[in-house]
């Protein structure tokens, strides 16, 4: 294909990509009456009204804190314990190791809502209900397997002479792993932690079932305009806006590592 | 990959894996398990009730069976749709990448904006999207005289429920196809115009075996995720008009959380477990056989 056919296909496939989200963006620079009064292609009085209620309010911008907080334990505790676990998959065999491997693999593929009931009498006979740990320890319900799969791809694709030559040359098995090993496979732990991440924050079901009061994650918080007083659509669309930042960031920091990431590491 | 040494220590390196793993699957799963074979007169009395709940869900005469059978049937169409949909149209907007140059990581980070989207927000984006009054989407409609509204009229919420879903999850088919297409030496392109090879014996004999084994991890992704779909579709359509687009989870959710009717749900549970286990375990099964050869 001549690479101009190449450029329009793109270019119009990024537009249709942007149309909703630059409708949202419009739409959180509106206030409701002039939202409710007709179409119109851009706000025709900027508010930043919408945002600066979400920055005061602190039902709302603790649910941000709240979600940020459950999502970065959540990515700490799933990458720290898969490392060990997809290296002994890359490297060794063992008794039941493909079928341990195919039942990690399934927790993965478990629909979440069959989990929710189950989920909140667990952590309600714990004691951790409505806390951020609760969604961080339960979104390692597909978050440890994920890891463990990405980084056995990526550590796979590390030569085993390299273990080899660093036995040989006197190292012990925690100093190699860290000293050497790790900084070997850097890429694929940011991949791993890139997809912690993702799969953490948009999750809104168990977040959602784990939670009331004291940990409300922003996704629930949002379900909150729908019922009171009517339908805010500005406060919901900036809400929505400011819920893309902090994808953005983290997207931007892999940026070149993400083709290989999303193919677990395996072409 | 059978050359790797046999070591059972490696045990005491997937253990905390294991302890995490079987701490937040299968002591839930236990719950259940115990649910879907007792009754409860309330009070927390529970009986044991044998194998009752299943021998309902899975009789299409019963008001739970035949729910289960519906969305079950919705659930395979829907999920048969977007791969149909999204599989092509990611392989061909990874083909339109650029190759070179700055523009490669502005456009794969457009790409993978979607999927960075908390689920209830892509949900909200296409509920205002598509409203008649104040969307884009549903004023332009209406205004060519097409006859649309995704609350009140089934044809509508599938559409808007499809078009969502590929709006959402084709740049991930497109960044796999992308890093597969990407591992291709130049040689094979070169070797290919030296042979005057047109544009689509070049895609069909060199760049589709290449892609072989991302798009199985492609299809297995997409096919599980919209399995068990839940929060888009409950945000926008909430599973209506009627039960047009009440998938399984979302008929889970609501005589679990919504009736609290805790044996049919449970035993559905269980079953709908089941369905996506056998299906992950022949896409395991492919996927496996396909890493195991060399020459892709």
């Amino acid at each position: 294909m001549p690479s101009r056919g190449r450029t329009i296909g793109i270019t119009l496939y990024l537009l249709a990509l942007f149309l909703p989200i630059y409708w949202l963006l419009n739409m959180s620079f509106k206030e409701n009456g002039e939202i409710m009064s007709g179409l119109s292609f851009w706000p025709h009085h900027v508010t930043f009204g919408n945002y600066s209620h979400i920055f005061h309010d602190p039902a709302w911008y603790l649910g941000f804190v709240h979600s940020l907080e459950y999502v970065a334990i959540n990515t700490v505790i799933s990458v720290t314990i898969a490392l060990p676990a997809a290296y002994a998959f890359s490297r060794y065999r063992f008794i039941g190791d493909k079928h341990l491997f195919f039942w990690l693999l399934s927790n993965l593929m478990a629909p979440p809502a069959v989990y929710a009931m189950p989920f909140f009498n667990l952590y309600y006979s714990i004691g951790l209900f409505d806390t951020v740990w609760a969604v961080a320890l339960a979104h390692c319900l597909f978050n440890v397997p994920l890891a463990v799969w990405i980084l056995e791809g990526f550590i796979s694709g590390v030569p085993r002479e390299i273990d080899e030559t660093a036995a040989l040359d006197g190292y012990s098995f925690p100093r190699f792993f860290v000293r050497i090993f790790l900084p070997l496979i850097a890429n694929g732990i940011g991949v791993a932690a890139f997809f912690c991440f993702m799969f953490s924050w948009v999750e809104q079901l168990l977040a959602t079932t784990l939670t009331t009061v004291n940990a409300k994650p922003i996704v629930s918080v949002m379900t909150r305009v729908y019922s009171a007083a009517g339908m805010d659509w500005g406060l919901l669309a900036a809400a929505g806006v400011l819920t893309m930042i902090p994808g953005a960031i983290v997207i931007w920091f892999v940026r070149n590592h993400i083709a290989k990431g999303f193919a677990l590491g395996r072409v | 990959m059978n050359d790797r040494p046999i070591n059972n220590r490696a045990w005491l390196f997937v253990l905390p894996v294991l302890v995490f793993v079987l701490f937040s699957s299968l002591l839930p799963m236990m719950t259940v398990v115990n649910y879907s074979f007792q009754d409860t007169m309330g009070q927390n009395n529970f009986f044991w009730n044998g194998i009752a709940w299943f021998q309902n869900l899975l009789d299409p005469s019963t008001d739970i069976g035949g729910r289960f059978g519906n969305a079950l049937l919705r659930n395979l169409i829907f999920s048969l749709v977007v791969l149909f949909i999204e599989v092509p149209l990611g392989i061909a907007v990874a083909i339109c990448i650029p190759r070179h140059g700055w523009k490669v990581g502005a456009t794969l980070v457009m790409i993978a904006l979607p999927l960075l989207i908390p689920w209830n927000v892509v949900g909200t984006i296409w509920q205002i999207f598509a409203r008649a009054d104040i969307g884009l989407l549903g004023a332009a409609l209406t205004r060519m005289g097409i006859h649309y509204n995704d609350t009140q009229d089934p044809t509508s919420a599938w559409a808007t429920i499809v078009v969502m879903d590929v709006w959402h999850w084709t740049g991930m088919v497109a960044l796999l196809a992308y890093a597969g297409l990407k591992s291709i030496p130049d040689a094979f392109y070169q070797a290919a115009r030296i042979d005057g090879a047109g544009r689509w014996s070049v895609f069909r004999n060199i760049e589709l075996p290449k892609l072989q084994k991302v798009l199985v991890i492609a299809v297995l992704l997409r096919f599980m995720e919209s399995f068990m779909i839940y929060t888009e579709p409950a945000t926008v359509t909430g599973g209506g008009p009627g039960e047009a687009t009440s998938f399984l989870s979302l008929d889970l959710v609501k005589i679990a959380l919504g009736q609290v009717d805790l044996g049919n749900a449970a035993a559905l549970s269980l079953v709908y477990n089941l369905i996506t286990l056998s299906i992950c375990w022949v896409f395991f099964t492919v996927m496996t056989q396909l890493d195991q050869r060399k020459d892709l």
